[in-house]
């Protein structure tokens, strides 16, 4: 007890709560302001200047390279790729996460290899994993080619498929779509999973149990009790994929490099083809910032939608 | 009935979980198998492809580990890795412990706008970034990666912590200090110990995030030696236009395996971060 007298003698720098309270702090404030806030910024100039890889100075030109970027057929493929990557893949990866999840919250023998195995998409580094889907949509030896001309469905005269011998899954642009988005949906359901099933374990166990008395079916007991009740986590789990799909760019360049032909081009490939590869920085920047407002808008619908599910 | 019913219910279980588990890990099964394949074997579309139709060899996996960079990688990884979880734990665990406990009403304020930072894509930032690793002639250095780095591990792992230090219950520290620790000192020594778990996550995790990155490495590094293994496996194992694919598949297997165990095992805490604490 003879420490509070104590206090004032020995009251250093140790024991001044608010003083030690920002001087905690400022280390990584002062770290987040110059890696992510200046660079942000700087973005932000590159895009109204005309500075380049061999000409970094900036001169500020004003809105042209917004003006030069939007009439660039590429960058609004690359534009609207990339919504509907997103939400394409978004929207699969919801319904299939739900089945999932609701298939995860019950006990079974083997589940910690089950659950390993669902989440390896999301625990192995995407680069590497996509790299597998690389091989596995081989123009030659995909073994899904294999399996279809050994189905008797591709390679022969009349076949369902065709008479080739091969899809070329990534070679066609329709089908290299598809297979951007089935990657996608593939890396992340394991996420939408975890999210679902923290949101079905948070339902009050009483509801179910007296909503089962009541007879209420399974699928009717989804639709009535637990999809309305964890519809904000659902939210949640959806507009994370998002933010995902929208700033990845791993897939894209493992899979497709863009192509064929541009027709898988995203804003993030596109950003760097154009601003690294390219050394077009003003450009590039001015890419990239297209999807700022995107972004912001969706953390700012994050928020609300994590603020509500605390009040339940 | 009765009975019937839960063996069907039992059955579709197990037909769900083993299609989705098919589902995730199949690219990694198929490395399996490329890996221990030999090449004739590999490359005959007439052949069986999810058979062996040759003997199976280890040429792949001498040619990756003795004839590649790829232990390199490995090496890259680790260093880039380790330097990156210092300078996430000397950043995070101050501000993270500032915030949960001596801030007043300003602490969750700023703690969320340090978290919506980490929602910054690398692909906003890496143009900046590229002109400042360049004039301060970091570029090709894994340096560049180690500064850089922490921009998405530090305000993740803030926020993270911020959340364990919390429920560490404020008596602890009040009795620590009655008994003569100044406030660092109850910090140090009371509060650090018992969030253990809370700092192995962070270990954890900015080690797995480094080890995933894949754009700015792509971005700053172009020299072999410098990769890690994230864009060493990649884009080094294609001689020209040709795809070694054995060797290719046998590092992206070994490098993504042992990540996934570690990380799978932290995965509950992480996702409850991601959520900004929406789920428990």
């Amino acid at each position: 007890m003879a420490t509070a007298e104590e206090r004032p003698v020995q009251a250093g720098i140790r024991d001044r709560a608010e003083l030690l309270a920002k001087l905690m702090i400022v280390p990584a404030i002062a770290y987040i302001v110059a890696m992510i806030g200046f660079p942000f910024l700087m973005a932000i100039f590159y895009s109204v200047s005309d500075a380049t890889t061999g000409d970094p100075t900036l001169r500020i030109i004003g809105f042209q390279n917004y003006a030069a970027i939007l009439s660039d057929p590429v960058f609004r493929l690359a534009l609207k790729n990339t919504f509907f990557f997103a939400f394409v893949s978004q929207a699969l990866v919801i319904v299939f996460s739900r089945i999932l999840a609701a298939s995860l919250m019950q006990e079974f023998r083997g589940k910690w290899l089950a659950r390993f195995l669902v989440m390896l998409p999301w625990t192995a580094p995407i680069a590497l994993g996509t790299i597998g889907w690389l091989w596995i949509l081989d123009s030659i030896f995909s073994p899904i080619d294999w399996i279809l001309r050994n189905a008797g469905l591709l390679g022969t005269p009349g076949a369902l498929l065709g008479p080739e011998t091969n899809m070329y899954w990534l070679g066609r642009s329709g089908l290299a779509m598809a297979s951007v988005i089935f990657v996608h949906v593939w890396r992340l359901l394991p996420l939408a999973t975890v999210i679902q099933l923290a949101g079905l374990s948070s339902i009050p166990r009483d509801l179910l149990e007296s909503a089962e008395i009541d007879g209420a079916a399974g699928w009717r007991r989804a639709v009535e009790i637990t999809i309305p009740l964890t519809l904000p986590i659902i939210g949640i789990a959806f507009l994370f994929g998002l933010i995902f799909t929208f700033t990845d760019m791993a897939v894209v360049y493992v899979l497709t490099r863009g192509g064929p032909v541009h027709s898988t081009q995203v804003l993030s490939t596109w950003t760097f083809f154009k601003g690294i590869q390219g050394g077009d920085l003003a450009q590039g920047a001015a890419i990239s910032l297209f999807l700022f407002p995107v972004l912001a808008g969706v953390a700012t619908l994050m928020l609300r939608l994590a603020r509500r599910t605390e009040v339940v | 009935m009765g009975g019937i019913r839960k063996i069907a219910a039992r059955g579709g279980l197990y037909t769900v979980v083993t299609i989705f588990a098919f589902f995730g890990a199949f690219p990694f099964y198929w490395m399996v198998i490329a890996t221990f394949k030999t090449d004739h074997d590999l490359f005959s579309p007439l052949n069986n492809p999810f058979l062996f139709n040759e003997p199976a060899t280890l040429d792949h996996l001498k040619l990756l580990l003795f004839e590649t960079h790829f232990l390199t990688y490995l090496w890259n990884t680790f260093l880039v890795g380790a330097a990156v979880v210092v300078i996430t734990l000397a950043m995070a665990v101050p501000a993270a412990y500032s915030l949960a406990r001596w801030a007043g009403s300003w602490g969750e304020a700023l703690g969320i706008g340090i978290f919506l930072t980490y929602l910054v894509p690398p692909t906003i930032l890496f143009i900046p970034l590229s002109r400042f690793a360049s004039q301060m002639g970091l570029q090709e250095s894994l340096w560049s990666l180690i500064l850089i780095y922490p921009t998405f591990t530090i305000p993740f792992c803030t926020w993270l912590l911020m959340g364990f230090f919390k429920t560490v219950p404020k008596d602890i520290e009040e009795q620590a200090m009655v008994d003569g620790l100044s406030r660092l000192g109850a910090m140090v020594r009371v509060v650090l110990p018992l969030s253990i778990s809370g700092l192995l996550t962070i270990v954890v995790f900015a080690f797995t995030l480094t080890m995933h990155e894949f754009i700015y490495a792509l971005t700053f590094i172009s020299v072999s030696v410098k990769k890690t293994v994230s864009i060493g496996v990649p884009t080094e194992l294609v001689r020209g236009d040709v795809f070694q694919w054995g060797p290719l598949m046998a590092g992206a297997l070994i490098a993504s395996i042992p990540v996934a165990v570690v990380y799978t095992f932290f995965l509950d805490r992480f996702i409850a971060g991601f959520t900004m604490g929406a789920i428990k």
